[in-house]
Parts: C-alpha cells; sequence; structure tokens
C-alpha cells in the first residue's frame, strides 16, 4: 500500500548518516591504534591523517542526524514514532530541544556529540598521545552508535533509530489505512514534568559530564601501552578537572530544576537518579587529589589510575540502573523499560571499554611505580589521600544503598528501601561533610612532604577563632533547629556547620595571606571555598526549612482530647485549604487565593495568583506580593503542580498547589429567589438567613463611588451561618437612560449570589438569593521557607569559577583566553542560578 | 604509605563500614496478611485499590486527611489512613506501592507511589491504545 503524505526522505536520510557514523567510529578506532602501532614516521602520520578524516566523518554525521532529528520533531511528523512521542503542536519552540534527550534514543546521540567534540579537543592538543586517547573514545562510540542503529542482525533487533517509522513499531486499525496520518492529530507530547528551562540546559551540560569522563580513562589507556607510567597525569589534569566542572554543575541543574519544578520540596532527594550521577562525581574528585599528589610528591599513582576507571565505570553503571527500568518502584523518574536488547547493549557498553582497561591495569600493576617509604602524618598529601577515600567511600556507600533493586533482580529477594531513604542517607554524609570541611580547610596550611608545628599553628589560629565566632553568632541568633531525628544528628549537623563555615574562612585566609591574591594560582582554594560555602548553605536550608502552610502552627486547627481521624502529633498537616477569595492567615502572611487563569499556550495548564501580605509585628501591613504557582490538569484528572518562589537575598519562600477543586461543567441552572424584605426582616437560604440592615443611596465609600448625579441604591445585609459565621454582603442597583443594571454581590464560602432586583409598591426591597450546587472553588497549597538558599547557588558559582581557574592555570591558556572564558562561563552560571528566575 | 597511614585508612574503613550496617535498616515487601502480623513494623506493601468501598478525601475540611481500601493480589483487605493530600491520580492507579505501618487493622501510610498507565507513555501498549483511539 502506498501511504499519503509521509515525508519519508528525513528518515531515509538519517539513516544512513547513523549507519556511516556507525562504520567511521569502527573504522576510526582501528585506524587511530594502526597510527600508533605503526613502526615509521611516515606511517604514523598516514594513518593518523587517515583516521582523524574518518572521525570528523563521524562527527558530522552525528550533528546531521541531530539536525534531522530536529527538523522531524519541529514539524510535528508524525509517521515518526519519536516525533510522535515526543512532540505535539503546543509545545513550545525551546523545549523542542527538551523533547529530543527526553528520549533514549536523542540522549545516546547527544552523548556521542559530546564524545566527538571532546575528542576534537583531543587531537588539537594531545600531541603524542592523541593515537590512543582517540582509540578509546572512538571506542566507545562503537558501542553508543549501535544503541541508535535499529537494524536487524541474525533476526535480532540491534539498537533502536530514532527515525523508525510509527506504524512500523506500533500496532493499530488505522494503520490499515492509506490515509492514517490524517487521523493522528496531535503527538503525546513532552512530559509535562521536563517543561521547564532547565529540561533545555540540564541534560546537555549533564551528558558532557558524562562524556567528559571517557578522556582520562583514554589517557590511563595510553600510559598503559606506553608504558611511560605517571607521564599521564599532567595533560590528563586539565580534562580531570574539567569533568569536575561539568559534571558538578549538571548535576546541581538538576537540583535547581528539581527545586524550581519539581513539588518534592527541595533540590536534593537522594533519589536513585540522582545519587547515580553524583556517585561518579564524588570518585572522580578522589581521583582528581590522588593526580594532584602523584604531581607534588609521585605518590598515589596507582590510585589515581583505580579512580579514574572507576569514575569512568560508575557513570556507564549509573546510566545501566536509569535506563533498563531496573530501577522501578523505587524511582520518581526514571526511565521506563528499553527492552531486552536495548539491556544488554547497555551492559556491554558498561564493561566494553572499562574492563580492558581495567585488566591492562592489573597487569601492569607490579610495573607502576609507587613511593614504599612511610608518609610524614604532617604531610599534605596523606591528608589529602585520606580526604579521597573516605569521598570514595561514601560513593561506594550511596551505590551500594541505591543499587538496592539490583540485588532484588539478582538474588531473587525481597527488601525494600529503608523506611526514611533520605535520613538514611543524610546520617551519613554528615559525617563525610564534617570531614571534608575540616581537611579542605586545614589542609591548605599544610605542606607537602611535612609541616613544622609552628607553621601550622601560627596558620590555623585564625581561621578557627574566626570561624567559631560566625559560627557562635548563627547559634545565637538563628541556630539549626532540626531537631526531628534527635540530639544526635542536630549535634552532627552544628559540627558539619561548624566545619564547612571553618573550610569557607580557611580557604579565604589561604587566598589572602599565603597565596597573596594570586588568583591565577588559586583554583584549588577558590574551589573549596564555593564547595565549602555551598555545603553550609544546604545545612542551613534544609536544617531550618519550614512548613509555613502547617495546619497545626495556622491556629484553625484545634487538637482534640482524641482525633477522630486517629492523627496523632507526628502526623503532618502541611497542606492549607485556601478558599477563592477568602483570606487565610499561614505563618507571618495572610494568604488569599484570588483568581485563576489559564495559560495562553498550553492547554492544561493552569496558574493560581496567592496573594501573600506580610504582618509586621505592630500589626501592620507589610509587604504584598503575589505568586503563580500553576498545575497541569490532565484528561485523566491527573494533576501536575509546579511551584513559584518568591527569592528575597536571604531566604525563599516556596509554594505550591497540591489538590485543586474539582469543578463540575453542569450549567448553573438555578435562579435567584425573590424575599420581600422591610429594613431589619430575615430570609433564609439553605445553610442559615440573611438580614436586611440598611438600604444606602448613592453609597461613596470602599467599595462604592457614587455621586449625587447618580441613581443607585444598596443593600446591607448581614449572612449567619449555621457555623456561627457571618458575611457582610453588598448588592447594588443603578438606573441610568432608563435601565437597570444589577451590582451581585456572592458569597463564596456559603455558595450564595445575591442580588437587589428592586422595590415592591408597598415598599418592600426585593433581595434575590441564589444558591448553586456548584463545589466551592479552593486551592490547597503547601509552602515552605528555605532560609539562606542562596548560599548553596553562589557556592556553586564559585566552585565552578575555582575549577575553571584551575584548569586554565593548568592548560596553561593564555591570560586573554582565560578572562574571556572565565567571563563568559561563571557569567552563564551566575545569571542562570541567581537571576534567571528570580 | 606505611604502617601508619594504613592503620588510620582501615580505621576509618572500619568506622564507615560498622555505620553502614548500622544505619541502613532495609524494610521488606509484605502482603497486608503479613504486615498485620507485623504490627507497627514498617513494611512497604503492595496492592490495589479496592474500588468498591469508599475514598474519603474532603479537602476542603482537611486537605491532610486521606482514607480509602487497599486490596491485594491474595484477596486480603485493610483501610489505608494517609496524612497528606491525595495523589490525584489514585483513582487511575493499576497498583499502589504503600509504606508505613499497620496499626490494628489500619494501614498508617506515610508514602503512596502509583504505578498509572499514563505514567508510562512510553510503553508499546499505551501508545497503541492512544493510537487505537483515533
Amino acid at each position: 500500500m502506498e501511504f499519503l503524505n509521509e515525508h519519508l526522505l528525513p528518515g531515509q536520510i538519517g539513516h544512513f548518516f547513523i549507519l556511516l557514523a556507525f562504520v567511521s567510529a569502527l573504522f576510526a578506532t582501528i585506524a587511530f591504534f594502526k597510527s600508533h602501532l605503526s613502526k615509521t614516521e611516515q606511517d604514523r602520520t598516514a594513518w593518523l591523517k587517515l583516521a582523524r578524516g574518518v572521525f570528523f566523518t563521524e562527527m558530522v554525521s552525528l550533528f546531521i542526524v541531530f539536525g534531522l532529528l530536529y527538523y522531524i520533531c519541529a514539524n510535528h511528523y508524525y509517521e515518526y514514532l519519536y516525533a510522535y512521542k515526543h512532540s505535539s503542536l503546543e509545545l513550545e519552540p525551546k523545549y523542542l530541544l527538551a523533547c529530543i534527550w527526553e528520549g533514549q534514543e536523542g540522549s545516546f546521540l547527544l552523548w556521542a556529540m559530546w564524545h566527538s567534540v571532546l575528542g576534537t579537543v583531543v587531537i588539537l592538543t594531545a600531541k603524542k598521545r592523541e593515537a590512543l586517547v582517540m582509540t578509546v573514545v572512538n571506542a566507545a562510540q562503537v558501542f553508543l552508535i549501535v544503541m541508535l542503529l535499529g537494524i536487524y542482525i541474525a533476526g535480532a533487533k540491534v539498537g533502536s533509530s530514532p527515525f523508525s517509522l510509527t506504524r512500523n513499531e506500533l500496532e493499530g486499525a488505522i494503520f490499515s489505512r492509506a490515509d492514517y496520518l490524517n487521523f493522528i492529530q496531535d503527538g503525546i507530547g513532552l512530559n509535562i514534568l521536563l517543561r521547564n528551562y532547565w529540561m533545555v540546559i540540564h541534560p546537555p551540560v549533564l551528558f558532557l559530564g558524562f562524556a567528559s569522563t571517557l578522556i582520562p580513562v583514554g589517557f590511563a589507556f595510553s600510559s598503559l601501552i606506553k608504558k611511560d607510567w605517571g607521564e599521564w597525569i599532567k595533560p590528563v589534569l586539565p580534562w580531570a578537572l574539567f569533568s569536575g566542572l561539568a559534571l558538578g554543575t549538571g548535576i546541581m541543574m538538576g537540583g535547581k530544576w528539581a527545586y524550581e519544578s519539581l513539588s518534592f520540596g527541595g533540590y536534593w532527594a537522594w533519589d536513585p537518579v540522582e545519587n547515580a550521577s553524583f556517585v561518579p562525581w564524588l570518585i572522580l574528585i578522589a581521583g582528581l587529589h590522588c593526580m594532584v599528589i602523584y604531581k607534588s610528591t609521585g605518590r598515589a599513582l596507582r590510585a589515581s589510575y583505580v579512580f579514574t576507571i572507576l569514575a569512568y565505570l560508575f557513570v556507564l553503571y549509573s546510566t545501566f540502573l536509569t535506563r533498563t527500568g531496573v530501577l522501578g518502584d523505587t524511582s520518581v523518574h526514571s526511565f521506563t523499560e528499553a527492552g531486552k536488547m536495548m539491556n544488554i547493549l547497555i551492559g556491554i557498553y558498561v564493561l566494553g571499554v572499562s574492563i580492558p582497561v581495567f585488566i591492562l591495569f592489573f597487569k601492569n600493576y607490579k610495573h607502576i611505580p609507587a613511593i614504599h617509604k612511610e608518609e610524614n602524618i604532617s604531610a599534605r598529601e596523606f591528608w589529602m589521600f585520606i580526604g579521597s577515600m573516605i569521598l570514595f567511600l561514601s560513593g561506594i556507600f550511596i551505590i551500594a544503598v541505591t543499587s538496592l533493586p539490583v540485588y532484588n533482580t539478582v538474588f531473587g529477594i525481597n527488601i525494600a528501601d529503608p523506611p526514611d531513604r533520605e535520613f538514611t542517607y543524610n546520617k551519613v554524609m554528615v559525617l563525610v561533610a564534617i570531614v571534608v570541611g575540616l581537611l579542605t580547610g586545614a589542609g591548605q596550611f599544610l605542606k607537602y612532604k611535612g609541616t613544622t608545628k609552628k607553621y601550622f599553628l601560627s596558620k590555623i589560629v585564625w581561621p578557627v577563632v574566626i570561624s567559631a565566632a560566625i559560627y557562635l553568632l548563627i547559634v545565637i541568633f538563628n541556630p539549626l533547629k532540626y531537631s526531628v531525628k534527635g540530639p544526635g544528628f542536630l549535634f552532627a549537623i552544628n559540627v558539619a556547620l561548624f566545619a564547612s563555615i571553618f573550610s569557607v574562612i580557611a580557604n579565604f585566609l589561604y587566598i589572602k595571606n599565603v597565596m597573596k591574591w594570586k588568583m591565577k594560582a588559586a583554583g584549588s582554594a577558590i574551589t573549596h571555598f564555593g564547595f565549602a560555602m555551598m555545603i553550609a548553605g544546604m545545612i542551613i536550608s534544609s536544617g531550618n526549612k519550614e512548613v509555613i502552610s502547617d495546619n497545626s502552627k495556622t491556629g484553625l486547627f484545634i487538637p482534640f482530647d482524641k482525633d477522630p481521624t486517629g492523627r496523632n502529633a507526628e502526623n503532618p498537616m502541611e497542606n492549607l485549604t485556601l478558599l477563592k477569595g477568602v483570606p487565610t492567615e499561614m505563618g507571618k502572611y495572610t494568604v488569599t487565593y484570588e483568581k485563576d487563569s489559564a495559560s495562553p499556550i498550553e492547554k492544561t495548564r493552569v496558574f493560581y495568583k496567592v496573594n501573600f501580605v506580610e504582618r509586621t509585628a505592630d500589626g501592620k501591613k507589610g509587604e504584598v506580593f503575589s505568586l503563580w504557582p500553576d498545575s497541569y490538569k490532565m484528561k485523566d484528572n491527573a494533576l501536575t503542580s509546579n511551584p513559584d518562589t518568591r527569592h528575597y537575598l536571604t531566604h525563599d519562600v516556596f509554594t505550591y498547589v497540591s489538590t485543586i477543586s474539582v469543578n463540575n461543567d453542569e450549567e448553573d441552572t438555578t435562579s435567584f429567589k425573590t424575599n420581600e424584605m422591610h429594613i431589619g426582616d430575615t430570609a433564609f437560604y439553605e445553610n442559615g438567613y440573611i438580614v436586611l440592615n440598611a438600604i444606602e443611596k448613592n453609597p461613596n465609600n470602599d467599595r462604592f463611588r457614587f455621586t449625587d448625579q447618580d441613581t443607585a441604591l444598596v443593600a446591607d445585609l448581614t449572612v449567619f451561618s449555621k457555623e456561627g459565621t457571618s458575611y457582610k454582603l453588598y448588592p447594588g442597583l443603578t438606573v441610568s437612560n432608563m435601565t437597570i443594571a444589577f451590582l451581585d454581590d456572592t458569597s463564596i464560602t456559603q455558595n450564595m449570589y445575591v442580588r437587589f432586583s428592586g422595590i415592591t409598591k408597598d415598599d418592600q426591597f426585593k433581595i434575590g438569593i441564589k444558591e448553586h450546587k456548584k463545589l466551592t472553588e479552593f486551592i490547597a497549597i503547601k509552602a515552605y521557607i528555605f532560609p539562606y538558599i542562596n548560599l548553596v547557588w553562589l557556592g556553586l558559582v564559585i566552585m565552578a569559577a575555582g575549577f575553571l581557574v584551575a584548569i586554565l592555570h593548568r592548560a596553561n591558556a593564555s591570560k586573554s583566553l582565560s578572562i574571556l572564558s572565565l567571563i563568559l562561563i561563571v557569567g552563564a552560571l551566575i545569571f542562570l542560578f541567581l537571576f534567571a528566575n528570580a | 604509605m606505611k604502617t601508619s597511614s594504613i592503620i588510620i585508612l582501615i580505621a576509618i574503613a572500619a568506622a564507615i563500614g560498622g555505620l553502614l550496617m548500622y544505619s541502613v535498616d532495609f524494610s521488606t515487601y509484605d502482603t497486608i496478611q503479613s504486615a498485620k502480623e507485623k504490627q507497627g513494623e514498617y513494611v512497604h506493601l503492595i496492592a490495589k485499590l479496592d474500588k468498591t468501598k469508599p475514598i474519603e478525601y474532603d479537602a476542603l475540611k482537611d486537605p491532610n486527611y486521606l482514607t480509602f481500601f487497599a486490596v491485594d493480589s491474595l484477596g486480603s483487605s485493610a483501610k489505608v489512613v494517609y496524612f497528606n493530600p491525595k495523589p490525584a491520580d489514585l483513582e487511575k492507579s493499576e497498583r499502589v506501592v504503600l509504606k508505613g505501618r499497620m496499626e490494628g487493622d489500619v494501614f498508617q501510610c506515610d508514602n503512596i507511589l502509583l504505578k498509572c498507565p499514563s505514567k508510562y507513555k512510553d510503553e508499546k501498549s499505551v501508545l497503541e491504545s492512544n493510537i487505537g483511539q483515533y
């Protein structure tokens, strides 16, 4: 059958370029290795030239594939399954990129593209190591691009192509028609959780981080083949630092995304997907410190190899965890099952590159030089190594707990997550934070190979005194209040807070007194300063996070002797119901849900205007602002909420909608029931009665602005409900140009409209009452205050700046390049983290 | 690197290992029946929403109180109390994982994980049912 209106050409071109990229990667691997094996300089150059050419073919192919994928998504060609699954007509253009990396194939493609970009930098800079590093890069490309092939080999489908056709992949009655495309009106579209600008930028940065961990493995491989052992450390250092920068920033971008667009109320939840990217970073940082130790003292070379390979292995293991559906029940945002064949391919990729390098390492283990003389306990390298081990072990701890579903699958057992997952990690990581804080602070005043007591003590006094003073000020004015987990944990986070303040101060004084503001070489001190500031910010913002929508604190909730619902003191009451138009007290604010408005672009998205009025201590009206938390309401009533946050220098007020009222769209058919009343009379309605207090002529007050020229009457009514509450209502009536206009008034809580509809002949006033059966409109919100959260983001940006300074220093970058890249990258990060959504 | 540093390293490793053992108290997946036998112990229940019994939730009165009945594959049933807002797609869920403690006949739940068809749009069957609507 000929199908109508299909656009098959882009897919065919795409298929061709995927195949070309695959074959090129295979060929480039061989050619680069051949170049290394060549005996003569002539052969070497010839192979190298060929290999480079093939590699650039591969890179160009990948970019063309990406362009075509973007093209089919942007044009909504739903004959392609990828476009049907991930794109939709209402999608804003900026999210088209996000919809490419939402899917498995798109994110592998992105990863492969980063490999090729980094590979280009290797070709430009690695000199004599180029051939071997690029062998590893291209070998990894082969494993990655296989997953995009989607061809049948011996009856089994290998990989899955982003250009496969909807009618080939799915079964459905419409595909028996030649004009089936007319029936597919819209694609499924991007998951609403991912419709956030962070989703456009966070995945590329994270994948850059993932991809960058491959390059150090390439350098390690080159030294194991060339048997020149420690020689790879100097050229690899900028690469390892770059990995630390890209992966660290990528992870925290994920945290900022979670904070801004997910409603779990924070930036970190120890979710398996988060852990899986954090663990490689920890191991990478451990490896980085070992490399620095080697460079200064000749020690820790073997550990540098091990950590370098392990960091890469854990990047792949984390891909395996998040891509194969093995996490299933334990993660909020794991990807779905990719199919058995895909799992096998991912599994092969996990082991494909790292295992051979590991084997090579163990074969050469004895030959890799190591210093067997005992280290001096006052030497910097000794404590750096201890720190590396702590980071490494904490990473192993995290991944050991996270891998729980893997144990269940492998051993057929049935254990579940610990009751309080976050605390399981927090209680261990707080100890890590203490040690890391003390080491990164005091370590700066230790010298390689040994420090004299006098030097160390003279340098350490001021950091200790100043940080103790700052810590005491915090304890006096703004102590940590997190006592839910008992005094032991409260004590531990206090020590961790002191340790991180100490590290901030120590690194600052190190830059000032020891480095004398020579910023070029101060990369490590800046990085540690930023890191410690980030940790301090995390401890304060999480430790003193306050739920202000807590009903038990609003005064609305009266504790019973025994609550009929079985509620006890520990049960949360963290959501507060706001009736539309009714001011409600919440923390130091009086909040009102004023109105809602549908998004002009996305059909299912609704913004709720919540007005905040601060009440100051002297009873005056303080600051007034509005937040617009929003939610997507899906066809099946599922609700997905995005928070809105008011940013201050010292804290954030964070709100999201947790429940909305269900509107029956029935026609409102009830009509006004008219009562004829004298002043002082009473009329009944279903839930109580109303009293007509007075009739005012042309009132001029807060509510109405009539003058003597008008003809207007306003009824002053009081509503008394059965619950004992009372409200004032003011329906009005105006006459102009011989026509009557009604100014109805409503009581939302009583579901009631009132209308002043006229005066009878015997001077009675006609008051109409309409009660509708519609549910009252309301939202329930959850609101937090995060104190000093800006320290987290500022700390992160400073840390990134430190990494960058160190990279530029280690790579001997020119002054103008250094300044330019610092301004661009740090500027972009400051904007993204601190201003973009403020 | 010799004796003293190795001793310190081993001590640190041992301390962390010990902390690990002490700190991670994994829980278990249970049926309603076996959870009833483990009164007060933290468990994960794998069950289904009992659609024949009412879901009690009135956000207007108390947005932090939800009760419903859960049945498991063995047919036992229990009332579930949850002091948080109702997950919006609870009614649509095919399967729920409930975390909490059984107290008497009532399951005091502090976390609900839903398995909903709508969340798994990548699955072939879901895509096909979507195509089938046309």
